[in-house]
């Protein structure tokens, strides 16, 4: 079972998480299953859109893309087969609310999915998921397999003679992969690079055919929008931020979590509030608000409601909802490393700055955090990751190069305190190792 | 055309048609826009990132290889922002480059060099320690040098568009990303050597080049590759009479830059060490001795004038690898002054009656060019791939740039089958059976190609051509033959029922079987052919004189042997088997050698003929071709540098020949016959393979 909820947060997504036998069949129909698709396949296409629009839900992947508009770039008169795909690739540190989403409630994706079809006429969905979710392939294939035998999926979905088949397809450990165009390659069965863009996936995704593609969290959040009408949705959240969002508090707070709250609630009341406030009575440090590529912001700049757009006004991302609290005690310079060691390991190595940015990056902030830097090295930090950033291919080098400039820049006190052989200031027994 | 859009590169006013890339716009108005992994004619990456610009009113740099021009579009290319992107992704690059320039094959021509030289990032911020990868070799003529590659992927597209192989790939991910072969630690592929090529930098090098010499210690030789008749263009890299490697990356012949392991490796037979470089006369005790040049062409020209004075009968053996003029000489001595029309060679396909049926219809031969241009393409009876890998290439790229239809026709798969709309299996010589449900495809094409191999010959060649013909469309043709001047060698009269142009001889001689059939042949003159391989002479003990490279077979037995230059040793001109006449231009000598024609030449001096042969010189026998066969009458420019296509019979051709003597030898990409035999990089590729 997942931490205990706070009494601050509005489940709407998560309500049901905490039934027995949350992930059955049986306990979603009892409470409001698959009653927004019935609805829906009564709504005319147009009119599922405009309402997922009117809902102000934005992709909960990261990058907060209204989603009707999305789903509105569909050619739906083309010829081609559409389809609807499922970014269950959820990879970004720091993030963990896509695994419960289909663990606790997986009927509610599945709805979500079929709803999504039904807006742009596809007949087929797969939810890609993380290949280290092999658990939850399982899960869900079992989840699909009863609303297949109440005739939910396949060929006359809820007698309405309109077709829909669902399946998973397993990712094989891939950051990169949870990129849209990447997973499209993946699952296309070849390496899991990038591609150019456009064409974009709505007009040529998954076989080069118009494709849907969404965050788990997202098509989640649509039987609610459905059933309860776009207003209820938008009402939640802030302006041009509806609904509420799964945050994930990770690091050092009391009760570290993943917490359904509106979008726009306030950062600081999400740390002492909602998540028992920092560990140990210490000092707040710094929070990474989105997950690890996003920069990271100052204690006193944390007064921040948390939408995409007040948290991009602050110079920083919502991003994925991975919001990692530091105490006073942490090494700003290690937590740097940290985020480029996973990125350099992750980076699939498509094109030259963000390939040979990320390890060098990771080469030099190893040897600046065990003592060897100099003061050339911190400009050099921040000199190679501008060279990377806006020059990648895909997001992946800017989500290396945005956090480790914001650590710089924020922080370079702390980078100055590890030069010329001094220990880490924040480890007992700091490594002093030569090259 | 699409339609043309106005724009502005660096100031400049500039028109394109719609959907022309930003990079390739620049490039045709002379505005370098530096890139690593675009590469014309293939798939686009926007990997490299090196060709970022600025456009007006979009917020981030753009790559320009994948940006079309739109109209009013302002593009900058050279701004304080993007020199310094360029500067920032070569300073990457070089991080885990290994700064090996001085030893590198590559230094002098390396495009990370240039890119450095130009944009900068010459001095080190990398303090690190670089990623080392053991040097691989992948086959006897691939190795790569992991830390040189900068992961362009122009290889990967090369192996897999380009030849439609598919050898390369991409292992790990991030900076220990590494191009991998098909298989674990080999490759299992074409071996052409593309992927060698197109690397801008030393990562994949050449078994055969590595580590020998410097691109500028070179002199680079255009040159014709000697082997199948495709006709490729090679440049020979050329130090100290020396041929170290062959490319063409000037994309100046008929072939652009392709080239396959024979073009590019198999000209090593010259300097094997069984070449033949001086005379070899077989004296009294039965054993062949060297001799001097002018001791055994008077052992030759005295026999000759003997056998000629007694009216004795010859036969003359010509080849499919000497030059249009070596062949025209031969046949005019043989005729003219000898007074034979025994006279022959190895015929590999049926190119006479193809341009027989051909008279008075709408069809004609295909060009090269027009492989990648034609819209549909039935191939009958060959493995295109194998056999004629430039016609597969350019089949290949037209299928890729313009969806070109492709039909099969074979007895086995072949590669051009992943392509084709329609791949039929049928026996050889029971091809004709798959033509009639074809017929409604094919006259709905606009165009259509048929390339077909020996299996169709004769009368066959005949009706395929009234099949053509009743399509209704424009068809053009392609009859297949096998070696570098087969088509040459025909069109020159090397038979004994036509003379040069295809006119009838009169009084057909003895073909190559009657010859050896014969059991009252007089002399037997072979040149740069090996008919006793698998046969042996009628006659007991002929006068048996061979100008080979190579003591063959043949030459074991002949009683006088004249070392012969090779097609890389010697000026003049080869027609292709698509009728494209090109230039030979020499790049070595080889000590104690002759070019054959001027061994025939001075066979005839010896004997008298002087003034009726006219001198041995390349220029002057091939005016005298110009005069004397229809359609060679080609202004020099044009075949100093391309190639033009001749249709050497207008109306039809004087006599019937038989279709029996028509065969392949179905050489494959690492066979050529007795040239292949010498050659070492084949016979190593051979061995590797065998050995997998």
């Amino acid at each position: 079972m997942y931490n205990s909820p706070s009494p601050l947060e509005v489940q709407v997504l998560t309500r049901r998480f905490r039934l027995p036998n949350s992930h059955s069949i049986e306990t979603y129909l009892q409470n409001d299953g698959y009653k927004a698709v019935e609805k829906a396949l009564g709504m005319s296409q147009e009119d599922i859109i405009n309402e997922v629009k009117a809902s102000g839900l934005r992709g909960r992947g990261g990058a907060g893309f209204p989603t009707g508009m999305k789903w509105g770039f569909v050619p739906r008169t083309s010829p081609k087969p559409k389809y609807i795909m499922v970014n269950g690739d959820e990879s970004e540190p720091g993030t963990c609310k896509d695994r419960l989403l289909m663990q606790y409630d997986p009927h509610q994706l599945i709805e979500g999915i079929i709803i999504a079809g039904q807006a742009v006429g596809a007949e087929q969905g797969y939810i890609y998921i993380r290949g280290e979710f092999r658990y939850l392939i399982e899960h869900m294939d079992r989840a699909i397999a009863e609303a297949y035998q109440r005739g939910f999926l396949g060929a006359n979905i809820f007698g309405s003679g309109k077709t829909f088949h669902l399946a998973t397809h397993s990712g094989a450990g891939a950051y990169e992969c949870g990129e849209e165009s990447a997973l499209l390659e993946s699952f296309e069965g070849k390496r899991g690079n990038p591609r150019i863009r456009p064409p974009f996936p709505a007009v040529a995704g998954a076989y080069q055919c118009p494709t849907i593609l969404n965050n788990v969290e997202t098509y989640c959040a649509v039987p609610s929008i459905i059933l309860n009408g776009a207003a209820h949705f938008a009402g939640l959240g802030s302006p041009k931020n509806g609904g509420t969002r799964l945050f994930c508090l990770s690091g050092h707070v009391n009760k570290p979590g993943v917490y359904e709250l509106p979008m726009g609630f306030n950062l600081m009341r999400m740390i002492n509030e909602v998540g028992g406030g920092v560990r140990g009575g210490k000092k707040l440090k710094a929070v990474i608000p989105g997950g690890s590529s996003c920069p990271v912001l100052k204690a006193d700049e944390c007064d921040l409601a948390m939408d995409f757009d007040s948290v991009a006004a602050a110079k920083s991302m919502l991003g994925s909802g991975g919001v990692v609290v530091m105490d006073e005690d942490t090494c700003m310079v290690k937590a740097a490393l940290r985020i480029m060691r996973f990125y350099a390991h992750e980076s699939c190595g498509w094109c030259i700055p963000c390939r040979e940015g990320t390890t060098w990056l990771r080469k030099l902030l190893q040897r600046f955090h065990d003592g060897m830097g100099t003061k050339s090295d911190i400009v050099l930090i921040g000199d190679l990751s501008k060279n990377m950033l806006g020059r990648t291919f895909c997001p992946l080098g800017d989500a290396a190069a945005m956090p480790t400039i914001a650590f710089v820049e924020k922080f370079r006190d702390e980078f100055e305190a590890h030069l010329d052989g001094k220990p880490c200031p924040y480890e007992k027994s700091s490594k002093l190792v030569a090259a | 055309m699409a339609d043309l859009v106005k724009f502005t590169i660096d100031g400049i006013e500039l028109e394109a048609p719609a959907g022309t890339l930003v990079i390739e716009a620049a490039k045709k108005n002379g505005i370098e826009i530096p890139s690593f992994c675009y590469y014309e004619g293939y798939s686009l990456q926007a990997a490299c990132r090196m060709c970022l610009v600025e456009v007006e009113r979009m917020p981030k740099m753009q790559v320009a290889c994948t940006l079309p021009v739109g109209p009013g579009m302002v593009v900058r290319t050279n701004t304080p922002q993007i020199q310094a992107a360029r500067k920032g992704t070569l300073e990457f690059l070089l991080g885990n480059h290994p700064l090996d320039c001085p030893v590198c094959d590559k230094g002098g021509e390396c495009e990370l060099q240039d890119m450095v030289f130009r944009y900068g990032a010459g001095e080190s911020r990398f303090t690190e320690t670089k990623i080392h990868v053991d040097e691989q070799q992948w086959s006897p003529v691939v190795f790569y040098d992991a830390p040189r590659c900068i992961l362009c992927f122009r290889c990967v597209r090369a192996c897999d568009e380009g030849m439609g192989v598919g050898a390369l790939g991409v292992i790990n991910r991030g900076a220990v990303s590494l191009i991998a072969p098909n298989m674990q630690d080999h490759l299992n592929c074409d071996e052409c050597g593309q992927c060698i090529d197109i690397c801008p930098v030393g990562a994949l090098t050449s078994g055969t080049y590595r580590y020998q010499t410097r691109p500028w210690e070179m002199e680079h030789v255009g040159t014709i590759c000697t082997h199948c008749s495709d006709g490729c263009k090679t440049t020979l890299g050329v130090r100290h009479e020396q041929i170290m490697r062959g490319n063409n990356r000037d994309r100046s012949g008929i072939n652009g830059e392709f080239l396959c392991v024979k073009g590019r490796y198999a000209f090593d037979f010259y300097d094997h060490a069984e070449r033949l470089q001086t005379p070899m006369v077989r004296n009294v005790a039965g054993k062949l001795e060297p001799a001097s040049w002018s001791k055994a062409l008077e052992v030759v020209a005295k026999k000759f004038g003997e056998i000629k004075a007694r009216g004795g009968r010859f036969g003359i053996v010509g080849s499919n690898h000497t030059t249009n003029e070596e062949n025209f000489y031969l046949q005019k001595f043989a005729r003219e002054c000898l007074g034979t029309n025994n006279i022959d060679h190895r015929r590999t396909g049926d190119v006479t009656t193809l341009v027989d049926a051909l008279s008075g219809t709408s069809g004609t031969l295909a060009t090269t060019a027009d492989l990648y241009e034609k819209k549909a393409f039935l191939i009958i009876g060959a493995d295109l791939s194998i056999e004629h890998p430039f016609l597969a290439f350019q089949i290949r790229a037209n299928y890729r740039h313009h969806q070109a239809h492709v039909y099969t026709v074979t007895a086995d798969e072949v590669r051009e089958e992943k392509t084709a709309v329609r791949a039929i299996r049928k026996p050889r010589f029971q091809e004709f059976d798959a033509l009639p449900e074809l017929r409604d495809a094919l006259a709905a094409e606009p165009n259509l190609v048929i390339l077909f191999g020996d299996s169709v010959k004769g009368e066959d060649v005949r009706k395929l051509v009234a099949f053509g013909e009743s399509l209704g469309i424009p068809v053009s043709y392609c009859a297949l033959v096998d070696y570098s001047n087969s088509r040459g060698a025909i069109d020159m009269g090397l038979t004994p029922e036509l003379l040069p142009g295809y006119h009838a001889s009169g009084t057909p001689g003895l073909n190559v079987g009657e010859m050896l059939a014969a059991t009252d042949l007089d002399a037997f003159w072979v040149i740069g052919e090996n008919p006793l391989e698998n046969a042996k002479l009628s006659t007991k003990r002929p006068f048996v004189v061979v100008q080979d490279m190579f003591l063959t077979e043949t030459a074991q037995k002949a009683d006088v042997v004249l070392p012969s230059a090779s097609a890389y040793e010697k000026n003049g001109t080869v027609t292709n088997g698509c009728g494209e006449v090109q230039k030979l231009k020499r790049a070595v000598s080889m000590l104690g050698t002759k070019p054959d024609l001027e061994i025939i030449g001075l066979i005839a001096k010896e004997m008298g003929f002087a003034p009726r042969m006219g001198p041995w010189l390349p220029d002057t026998v091939f005016n005298e071709i110009r005069k004397a066969v229809k359609g060679y009458d080609i202004p020099l420019p044009a075949i100093t540098l391309g190639a033009q296509q001749t249709m050497p019979v207008n109306g039809r051709v004087g006599v019937q020949t038989n279709p029996d003597l028509v065969a392949s030898a179905h050489e494959n990409l690492f066979t050529s016959g007795t040239l292949g035999r010498y050659s070492k990089i084949l016979n190593s590729v051979i061995e590797k393979r065998a050995n997998q």
